[in-house]
């Protein structure tokens, strides 16, 4: 079994492979620091990544390495203290936060519609638009019912029906399913893979999970911690599912223990 | 970290059965029984009934002894016949329409120039800065203080009733707005911000809305400041030109000395301000509240 390893020592292939291809996201040399009362934090540097369009692309790193940090960024939440963020696309990027973050004072149904007028949906049209995508997450029963009335795993399905609303360019998710349980994480790894094919989307995902990362992603970036880099990026398809998790965690592992022995 | 997954099923079909077993056994059983009209007497209606009727009692019986004069200490039998005289003079719905009719009034007008100067300091932060602590020591001035110099400036009119009812409850309206825009998380204002809530949009679907709980608190004590500066002035500010409301029929009642009518007119006040908060805040606060799964199980 081989080990692709497109980043590790050689950065130029992914940037030349996805800028051959229709690149939906594309950041060069992005660096994030915050300045606190302790001195001055850098949590991203230098980080070169493109997205392709359609393509699936999960990051990987561990707690606090600035995942967060980084769709925010994509998302236009904040700016890069350097380097540049590509969004080509002509719809801003959806973002799905690692809390749901619907709107409570709205219905489930309500919340979806609210996307949908902010993109510009006609009156009319927003029901019947808003029920098919709560049935896309299979939810159709969902739509009167409060955020407070809904289980987690329900939450994050409303959350994800209105995120998809958006029809942004790119769906950036955070941890979306973090919270949840194994058997909904499971459904909801099999449901967005579903709708990911169906709907010909644009997925940047990040998460601290390696089984969630490679069972989700075409491709796998591994992030570093504090300063959070690119340390390593494998393609999903040259690899079996259970030897390419096992590949990740162990480099994942690494990553901690470089911190531990400083 | 992959032990304690579970291996996901394989066809759709199986997903959505899945998905629709945890989608049961994640769904509240149908709401909360409605209380029996028995237990709401019992534990809401009886307590404050009980408190009243002792009230009564009590004065009744310091009646008998004559704390005081019984000129200067009516019986309630008294204060209850002053206020059917009220009723069938036909002054007491006019009386209280008059108040309720200026309360209203300048109440709305509160509400409007409130929210706004609300809305514009909280996007304003120099002046916020600059007004939010004016803001704050206002509140607690008593409005009844404006009154002479609101006579001076507008004569004894409309105007001068208005003038102090505006300056006791725009600050309430005004801070209620800013703490509720305060409070709001700013998940909910990223989250707008990633839908594409600007400008307009953003404070209409996303700032309100989320700061409602908050204004409406604001609002609350809004209106209990308009009904108090609103008596203050009608007490001070009497004259024959201005409709007869409750706060001159109390100060008509002193200047005949008919302590009968004063505390009949004392409880026609503090029955309209308790009515208004009981039927039109209380229900909005606690439908709010609810609605957003905030409020407790007690209705
Ligand atoms: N506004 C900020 N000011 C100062 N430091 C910040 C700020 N935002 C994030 N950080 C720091 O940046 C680091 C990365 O945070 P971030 O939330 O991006 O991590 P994360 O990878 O998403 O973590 P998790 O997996 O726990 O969600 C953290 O150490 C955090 O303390
Ligand atoms: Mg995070």
């Amino acid at each position: 079994m081989s080990e692709t390893v497109l980043r590790a020592g050689a950065p130029a292939r992914t940037v030349l492979v996805a800028e051959a291809e229709d690149p939906a996201v594309r950041l060069t040399h992005v660096s994030k620091w915050f300045d606190t009362a302790g001195g001055r934090q850098t949590v991203l540097d230098d980080i070169g990544l493109t997205v392709g369009r359609g393509e699936f692309v999960c990051v990987l790193g561990a707690s606090g390495c600035g995942k967060s940090t980084l769709l925010n960024l994509v998302a236009g939440l904040d700016r890069p203290s350097t380097g540049t963020i590509d969004v080509p696309g002509e719809r801003r990027p959806a973002l799905m936060f690692q809390d749901h973050a619907l709107f409570p004072w709205l219905t489930a149904g309500r919340n979806v519609e609210l996307a949908l007028r902010l993109r510009g949906v006609p009156r009319r049209d927003r029901p019947e638009e808003a029920r098919r995508l709560l049935e896309l997450v299979r939810l159709k029963d969902a739509y009167g019912k409060r955020v407070h009335e809904l289980s987690g795993g329900m939450r994050q399905r409303v959350a994800l029906a209105r995120a998809l609303a958006q029809e942004g360019d790119v769906l950036l998710m955070d941890e979306p399913f973090a919270a949840l349980d194994a058997i909904t994480r499971d459904v909801l790894h099999e449901e967005l893979t579903r709708i990911w094919t169906e709907n010909n989307l644009t997925v940047l995902f990040v998460t601290h999970n390696v089984r969630e990362a490679v069972r989700l992603g075409q491709r796998v970036v591994l992030l570093s911690s504090r300063p959070g880099r690119i340390a390593r990026e494998w393609a999903a398809a040259d690899t079996p599912e259970a030897a390419l998790t096992s590949l990740v965690t162990d480099a994942l592992r690494e990553e901690i223990r470089r911190h531990g022995r400083r | 970290m992959a032990a304690g997954e579970t291996v996901a099923p394989r066809k759709v079909n199986e997903t959505a059965a899945v998905e629709a077993g945890l989608d049961a056994l994640d769904s509240a059983p149908a709401g909360p029984a409605r209380t029996p009209v028995r237990q709401i007497l019992r534990e809401r209606v009886l307590p404050p009934v009980a408190a009243a009727v002792l009230v009564l009692l009590a004065w009744q019986v310091a009646y008998e002894a004559e704390v005081k004069p019984h000129y200067l200490l009516p019986s309630p039998a008294d204060v209850w016949r002053a206020l059917s005289d009220q009723w069938y003079e036909g002054t007491l719905f006019s009386t209280v329409w008059t108040s309720m009719q200026r309360g209203a009034l300048g109440f709305a007008a509160s509400v409007v120039i409130g929210t706004a100067l609300g809305l514009l300091l909280g996007a304003v932060r120099w002046l916020r800065t600059g007004i939010g602590p004016v803001l704050s020591g206002l509140q607690s001035l008593p409005s009844v203080a404006w009154v002479p110099a609101a006579v001076v400036w507008f004569g004894l009119t409309d105007a001068t009733i208005y003038a102090v009812v505006l300056l006791g409850a725009v600050p309430s309206i005004t801070n209620g707005l800013l703490a509720g825009v305060d409070q709001v998380p700013p998940l909910y204002l990223r989250a707008g911000r990633v839908l594409g809530a600007t400008g307009p949009a953003r404070v209409r679907h996303v700032l309100l809305p989320a700061a409602l709980p908050g204004y409406l608190a604001g609002l609350k004590q809004g209106w209990a400041f308009s009904w108090r500066s609103l008596m203050a002035a009608e007490l001070i500010a009497s004259s024959p030109e201005l409709g007869l409301g409750l706060g001159q029929l109390l100060e008509n009642a002193r200047t005949y000395q008919d302590m009968a009518l004063v505390l009949a007119t004392i409880g026609e006040i503090l029955v309209v301000g308790i009515a208004v908060d009981l039927l039109l805040f209380a229900p909005l606060e606690r439908r709010v509240l609810r609605s957003r799964g905030l409020a407790g199980t007690r209705s």
